[in-house]
């Protein structure tokens, strides 16, 4: 009875996966193929013959490996800066006492309410009003400060014991000491999380970017891989499906190797 | 109480790039396009034109724009329901005491990491009519194949069901964290008392995770008016006849395509708003909810 419970479990687990696996082999399988085989009927399953010339069509001829170095630049830097901005604010927060204190505190927590997606009309004015128009400036500056960081940071500070506070001032730590050789190394958990988060969160942005970078040369890769087909019937799916394989990678990669943390990371965050 | 530092200069210091970017960047767009859904703009923002309520009359009153509300309430309802009844229907499943449990998790949240972009080529080619695969099988199986993307109820289907592909793992990682946080104990007595699995499921473990329920129901509701964007814009193009054209490509394509950004703005308030209340009501809901860890 045990048993076949157990083996029922199994193999209605194996069917789901694969079901959700599906897509993605299928784009793999596809990504292979020739044009002639990918219309051949019935679909061949199996690997085709143009693996090689897909791949390095994707990237090479349709620039994806150049818009892999941009968005890697643009996720790198939100991810860092972000980190670092939640990290010193939430740091004012807990650790001094100032005026308002606890206005800043929620005026920080209201911007949760306030997607970047949906103001992109306004947004787009802010930023191009700057001079910002076809720059990273105008992907990465927006999205440096986060409400969702500050608040773990500051969630994760609050519980760290107050005697090691008194123990580091008695020892003559300044705040800064006190940040970088205590808090710091007590926080790799948190920033951890949240840097994977962020990192994916970026890499996978597709509207502003689209609507902010026209020079094709700056675009980010999920934007590019749109450019990859014009109109579906005269479409290499082949190499489509080459360059979303591609696309697809870092982020995956990302989930495979740092999971927990992902995990840990979007279990707390709203990715903002 | 925390020991503190009395440094206000250096707490200023350390918040200051925090404040700036938030005021600028989240605040001040936020504020304008509550101005600019007041004004109807010409063409390229040459000349702007007070006129009221006007664009709040005609994104709730002109046909077009019913249809866009209609069209974002099937899709949100479509999405949110299926994603979530298939993660926790996953996540039972995967909450089962087996060996390789945790390979099972793994294989099935990841698509979640995917970029949405990748998502809606890959399933634009797995619908597509002329190679796609969907239509292989249904053909082999039913005698059918569909044109999906130029029926609109049909395309409408392929959307929502690219976005269960890609979030359905988010609800699973959630129920999996509510599952294992409930008392064994209850379950238990339950067993000893003879009530069957299917008993346990529906009496003991739904409602128990009802707390969990309307935080992933707010929580998806909120992401399915943004996320669908690449969606709609690789897949349908908000077609066949605008059957697709959900609020967040409207926005797009009336302030950017169309340069309409009165009527962009006006919607936008008006998801703001939606925003808003379903925030404030997750706040509510938070304390009851106990989270993953």
């Amino acid at each position: 009875m045990r048993n076949t419970k157990t083996l029922f479990t199994h193999m209605a687990l194996i069917l789901v996966v694969s079901i959700v696996a599906s897509p993605v082999i299928m784009a793999i399988l596809f990504s292979t193929q020739t044009p002639a085989q990918i219309f051949s009927y019935p679909p061949k399953f199996t690997f085709g013959t143009a693996m090689l010339d897909n791949y390095t069509t994707a990237w090479t001829q349709f620039h994806l490996g150049k818009y892999m170095l941009n968005s890697f630049i643009i996720a790198f830097a939100v991810t860092t800066g972000k980190t670092i901005l939640a990290f010193t604010s939430a740091l004012a927060l807990v650790y001094f006492r100032f005026p308002l204190r606890s206005w800043v505190f929620v005026f920080i927590l209201l911007t949760l309410m306030m997607p970047t997606e949906i103001m992109i009309v306004s947004l787009f004015e802010i930023v191009t009003g700057l001079g910002w128009g076809d720059s990273y400036a105008a992907i990465i500056i927006p999205f440096l400060a986060s409400a969702t960081g500050t608040f773990l940071f500051r969630q994760h500070f609050l519980q760290i014991p107050v005697s090691l506070l008194d123990a580091a001032r008695i020892d003559g730590a300044g705040p800064v000491r006190f940040a970088w050789s205590i808090l710091l190394p007590m926080s790799s958990n948190v920033i951890a999380a949240l840097a994977v988060i962020q990192f994916v969160y970026m890499w996978n942005q597709y509207l502003w970017p689209l609507i902010v970078i026209h020079d094709s040369s700056m675009q980010v890769v999920q934007v590019g891989l749109r450019m990859i087909f014009s109109g579906q019937d005269a479409t290499n799916w082949g190499i489509v499906m080459a360059g979303a394989i591609i696309t697809l990678l870092p982020a995956l990669v990302t989930f495979m190797l740092l999971q927990e943390q992902f995990s840990r990371g979007f279990a707390l965050s709203q990715e903002k | 109480m925390q020991p503190v530092f009395k440094r206000h200069g250096t707490a200023f210091l350390l918040l200051l790039p925090t404040l700036f970017i938030l005021t600028f960047f989240l605040y001040l767009p936020t504020i304008q396009t509550f101005i600019m859904s007041f004004y109807q703009v010409g063409f390229l923002g040459l000349s702007k034109l007070y006129v009221g309520l006007e664009n709040y009359q005609i994104i709730f009153t002109e046909p077009e724009y019913r249809d866009i509300m209609a069209n974002t309430l099937t899709f949100v309802l479509g999405s949110v329901t299926l994603s979530m009844g298939l993660g926790l229907a996953f996540a039972v499943l995967a909450n089962e005491k087996i060996t390789g449990a945790r390979y099972y998790r793994l294989l099935l949240i990841w698509p979640y990491a995917l970029p949405p972009a990748v998502a809606g080529v890959i399933f634009l080619f797995l619908f597509s009519a002329q190679v796609g695969i969907i239509n292989y099988f249904l053909g082999q199986l039913f005698g059918i194949t569909p044109d999906w993307l130029a029926d609109p109820e049909l395309a409408m289907t392929v959307v929502i069901l690219a976005s269960v592909w890609k979030n359905v793992g988010y609800n699973v990682v959630f129920y999996l964290a509510a599952l294992q946080n409930l008392p064994g104990d209850v379950l238990e007595a339950a067993t000893i008392d003879g009530a069957t699995g299917w008993q346990r499921f529906w009496r003991i473990t739904f409602p128990l995770l009802s707390p969990m329920t309307f935080f992933l129901l707010i929580m998806n509701t909120i992401a399915a008016f943004f996320d669908v964007f690449a969606f709609i814009d690789l897949i349908t193009k908000g077609g066949p006849n605008s059957s697709t054209t959900v609020f967040i490509y409207a926005i797009y394509r009336d302030g950017f395509e169309y340069f309409k950004s009165g009527l962009a703005s006006a919607q936008s308030v008006f998801l703001f708003l939606l925003v808003v209340v379903l925030t404030v009501l997750k706040f509510r809901l938070q304390k009851k909810v106990h989270y993953a860890n």
